[in-house]
């Protein structure tokens, strides 16, 4: 039987098969000792040593026992409480102490409403616990729920009343998309949370700042030893690190501010954002309408939830970080500076309107808002009246890569990278953009009507806000932000008279004579400048613009308002803007929305 | 096939070419262990049930892996080498898993690629050393030593430690059936040794308080340490006869971390006390030495030395659990063979149990 190996040596199987039968046996007698001695070693600890550690079973009845660190408040510049913990109260039930739960349940149902979404959790919650640890049937009890649960507690064993603090937003719809809301952990959020840190706490950011800074609010979870009895309960604490409450965040908004934003808004659906030039603070940040954060801390009722989704004026949306609108007329201050940058035009250069723009060698007509045009105009008086010709034969000359090159400086097409998650970049239409978006050339037409905004050109109110400020700053400003202030960076390098040009004539818009925005020179205290847009909806004719509304369609038809605007004229130091939804004409709509809130933060002494 | 056999061989099982005795004494270490299980997931009807269909699954895969002729291991086994090491490389980075990547998501499935280094690696040696005269020489050695260092670094930059001894310990222990000279073995345990503090260094910060408690557990009885106290007060507290099914107190206070995966024996031991330690070691040791005994039976080289150290691997997990449990070892994450929650170990020890008795099945009717 033998074979001849690999390296010639002649191979014994024989010998082989012994040798190996020789291991098997010394494996054999290895595993026998391995688990004889195994055995006598819980013979040491079961037999030997039981007393010891039957006692030490019997009194060691030593628990961890995880404590929720308070969340930390939200307040405003001035220390003004945005959110809150309220002490509220909470049904729970130690299944291992209630003897006929259903009965229990039965009955408590018949002392407090319990809902089929309430016993459905508990369920949920009682198949992941422990019998002795107590489960939530209900929270947020109110005053008579607590009185005539008390009442009832001796028939009751294993319910208790248990005291806590649970989040509140004492301005309801006021801060609702700022600050966002917590709501119940779900197996979502524990994924990305630390279980540890968690593991006494029931509630988490689910968006905006309470989302955002999560890790800052929540603090660090406490731990406690207590000593129990057979059954779990607690009969005393032993040792007890405290839980590290989470910060005070101090947000740059200013309260009073955001409250006349909001009035200033009143019926109409839209955004407003104030921000400060020089530091990029957000002072007041509006998405009209709102929603009461508060319902989402306890579970929004299904018809709750259900009424904000169908609300046509979509008050779950976002409209400052992920509304995306036309820019409209407001674009034409960077359009302006563009073609003062380039040498296309001086403060000086006149053009005639006569009502309508044609390309050469095409027939279609770009229309003024105006049928039978401005007549001559320089940059001022086309600024302040708006002249859809001189923008359009200004974005002609330019050409598409200089327009792009410019609105790109102003943080169009880009996320401002403010602390909220969620937002949305908007688009600049670029002739790479629309190859990799339709896959087709860039036509000149589409140049001209980026001209005054129109076209592809998408902002959001939080975008526009920022380039806004970028322009006051004359180039420079800081990312907007809510709490850590970001460092000014310069975003754009223009001569300082280009920069002179385009503030006088974002002048003459509210305090020039035949300004778009003229009729809310009045009520401000400062000169401001400004500049009003309206966003198509519809695909109306291209000839409507900031003084003509089109209030005789349907609300849902009507065009977008904007404005946007910065004060005082000579040190900017808060820059705004304003998207009034279906408002109709930036001049009559969101104009006086702006005046009004710069006119309160000048009070106010920003 | 062969008459001889088939008439010596009477009954349902040899024709699956099932081992009635190994059979036999796997299904009843599982059903007891389905029980223990019931009483350390609290009376968790779902968990156990979930727990019985994937222990269902691993006796289906054992059944199939019996069937295979050994020669298609054999002839196999490189490249499933090759397809789990390369597994292990993709865990490192596409896993998933929390603290340590450990698990491969492929859509239908998670699973844990270093589960079937365990059948792998075995397979691998197995296939390469049956193809040299025996004792291994130097290079043999060297060769082998190099296969098992490649999985067992890779699983060590998860990280799983305890996985990691698991596959070198039955590489080496193929090594030792296949006849290494004992000089050989002296000279790799000195270099173990050397090598320890250079392992030390470049352990995990988590997995170094653990050995650090092990060897006091009274410096930290909050933390890392709170897992040996209690489970030996469980064990201790367990005494001759247990607290009888069900009555554990210490997993039911919650004294003990997952009383149903890494710790359940402790939940055994405490409700069972001495006299069930004793019987369900007198389980294991059967399945081991019955294990041993067809392995040593095979027709071949291959087969002997692939079965011997399946069983190994399995005596390993066992030892490794069992001395963890009681405090004797630091914890390293390894269940408790067959019946701690969790089903890719189970499936691949199974698996490992398929082969055995497949090879064994066939050691008579071959030319």
């Amino acid at each position: 039987m033998n074979t001849v190996g690999q390296f010639g040596r002649m191979r014994d199987e024989r010998a082989e098969q012994a040798l190996i039968e020789r291991r098997f046996r010394v494996v054999t007698v290895l595993v026998i000792v391995a688990l004889v001695l195994l055995g006598w070693r819980y013979g040491q600890l079961q037999l030997g040593a039981h007393e010891m550690y039957a006692a030490r079973s019997e009194e060691n009845r030593i628990r961890l026992r995880a404590l929720a660190p308070n969340r930390g408040l939200i307040l405003d510049r001035h220390g003004r409480v945005l959110a809150e913990n309220r002490p509220a109260y909470r049904l729970v039930i130690v299944p291992e102490r209630t003897p006929g739960l259903n009965e229990t349940l039965d009955h408590l149902a018949g002392l407090v409403e319990i809902s089929a979404e309430e016993l459905r959790r508990f369920e949920q919650q009682r198949q992941r616990s422990r019998r002795f640890e107590s489960i939530t049937l209900k929270s947020n009890l109110d005053d008579a729920q607590v009185a005539r649960l008390a009442v009832e507690r001796h028939r009751l064993p294993g319910v208790e009343i248990e005291p806590y603090l649970t989040r509140h937003y004492p301005h309801q719809g006021l801060l609702a998309h700022v600050l966002g809301y917590v709501g119940r952990i779900d197996t979502r959020d524990l994924e990305r949370l630390d279980r540890d840190q968690y593991r006494a706490t029931t509630h988490v950011g689910k968006t905006g700042i309470e989302r955002r800074y999560e890790t800052l609010l929540h603090g660090r979870s406490g731990l406690e030893r207590v000593e129990t009895n057979a059954l779990g309960r607690v009969l005393r604490v032993i040792e007890r690190t405290d839980p590290r409450p989470g910060q005070d965040l101090t947000l740059s908004l200013d309260l009073d501010l955001q409250r006349e934003a909001v009035a200033a808004l009143g019926d109409l659906a839209g955004a407003v954002v104030v921000l400060s030039v020089e530091t990029g603070e957000v002072l007041a940040l509006v998405s009209h309408p709102g929603f009461d954060p508060n319902f989402f801390v306890h579970g929004i009722s299904q018809a709750n939830y259900n009424a904000l989704l169908t609300d046509r004026r979509r008050p779950l949306f976002n409209r400052f970080l992920a509304g995306g609108y036309e820019p409209g007329s407001t674009i034409k201050p960077f359009i302006a500076l563009a073609g003062l940058d380039a040498g296309q035009i001086t403060p000086d250069t006149r053009i005639f309107s006569r009502g309508w723009f044609q390309l050469p060698g095409h027939s279609r007509r770009y229309r003024d808002w105006r049928r039978h045009g401005h007549g001559w105009v320089d940059l001022e008086l086309a600024m302040a009246e708006s002249v859809n010709v001189y923008f359009y034969q200004l974005a002609h000359d330019l050409g598409i890569d200089r327009i792009s090159r410019e609105l790109a400086l102003f943080g169009f097409g880009r996320a401002t990278g403010i602390d909220l998650y969620g937002e949305t970049g908007g688009v600049l239409p670029t002739r790479a953009w629309k190859r990799a978006t339709f896959g087709e050339p860039w036509f000149p037409g589409e140049t001209v009507i980026t001209g005054i905004g129109q076209g592809f050109t998408v902002v959001t109110p939080l975008q526009l806000a920022h380039a806004t400020a970028a322009l006051a700053g004359r180039g420079t400003t800081a990312p907007p932000r809510l709490l850590a202030v970001a460092e000014p960076a310069r975003m754009v390098v223009h001569d300082e008279a280009n920069w002179a040009a385009v503030f006088s004539a974002m002048a003459a818009v509210v305090h020039g004579p035949s300004g778009t925005a003229r009729a809310v020179a009045r009520q401000l205290p400062v000169k401001i400048a400004g500049k009003t847009g309206t966003a198509q909806v519809f695909g109306l004719p291209d000839d409507l613009d900031d003084e003509r509304d089109s209030e005789d369609l349907p609300e849902h038809l009507r065009n977008h308002a904007l404005f946007i605007g910065f004060a005082p004229l000579d040190e900017p130091r808060v820059a705004i803007s304003v998207v009034a939804e279906h408002g109709g004409g930036g001049a009559r709509v969101a104009a006086p929305v702006a005046a009004q809130v710069l006119k309160r933060a000048m009070e106010l002494g920003y | 096939m062969n008459t001889l056999v088939s008439q010596r061989w009477s009954g349902l099982l040899p024709p699956l070419r099932l081992d009635p005795v190994l059979s036999a004494l796997l299904l009843a270490l599982i059903a007891f262990g389905l029980m223990v299980l019931y009483s350390a997931t609290e009376q968790n009807l779902g968990l156990v049930i979930r727990q019985g269909a994937r222990l269902g699954f691993g006796l289906g895969v054992m059944l199939v892996m019996a069937q295979i002729p050994p020669r298609y291991y054999q002839a196999w086994a490189p490249a499933l080498f090759v397809v789990a090491v390369l597994m292990l490389v993709a865990v490192l980075f596409f896993g998933v898993g929390r603290g340590a990547q450990r698990w491969l998501d492929i859509g239908l499935v998670r699973f844990q690629p270093s589960e079937g280094m365990k059948v792998a690696l075995p397979l691998m040696l197995a296939a390469l050393l049956a193809r040299r005269p025996l004792p291994p020489g130097w290079i043999d050695l060297g060769l082998c030593l190099g296969l098992i260092a490649l999985p067992v670094g890779l699983i060590v930059l998860q990280p799983d430690l305890g996985t990691a001894v698991l596959v070198a310990a039955s590489g080496v222990a193929l090594l030792f059936l296949a006849g290494l000279r004992w000089r050989l073995i002296v000279a790799m345990s000195g270099l173990v040794i050397a090598a320890l503090p250079v392992l030390w260094l470049n352990l995990h910060q988590y997995q170094r308080y653990r050995v650090m408690t092990f060897l006091n557990p009274e410096s930290d009885p909050l933390g890392q340490g709170w897992n040996i106290i209690q489970s030996k007060i469980a064990v201790g507290s367990g005494g001759l006869a247990g607290k009888g099914w069900t009555q554990s107190t210490q997993s039911h206070l919650e004294f003990l971390p997952e009383p149903h995966t890494d710790f359940i024996f402790s939940v055994l031991a405490e409700e069972f006390g001495f006299i069930g330690v004793v019987l369900v070691l007198a389980l294991y040791a059967a399945i081991v030495l019955r294990g041993l005994y067809l392995a040593s039976r095979c027709r071949d080289n291959f087969g002997r030395l692939l079965s011997g150290s399946l069983v190994m691997m399995f005596f390993f997990y066992l030892v490794v659990n069992v001395a963890m449990v009681s405090g004797l070892l630091p914890v390293v994450g390894v269940p408790l063979p067959l019946v701690s929650y969790g089903g890719t170990s189970a499936v691949s020890l199974l698996a490992g149990f398929g082969l055995v008795m497949g090879l064994h099945s066939r050691r008579r009717f071959m030319g």
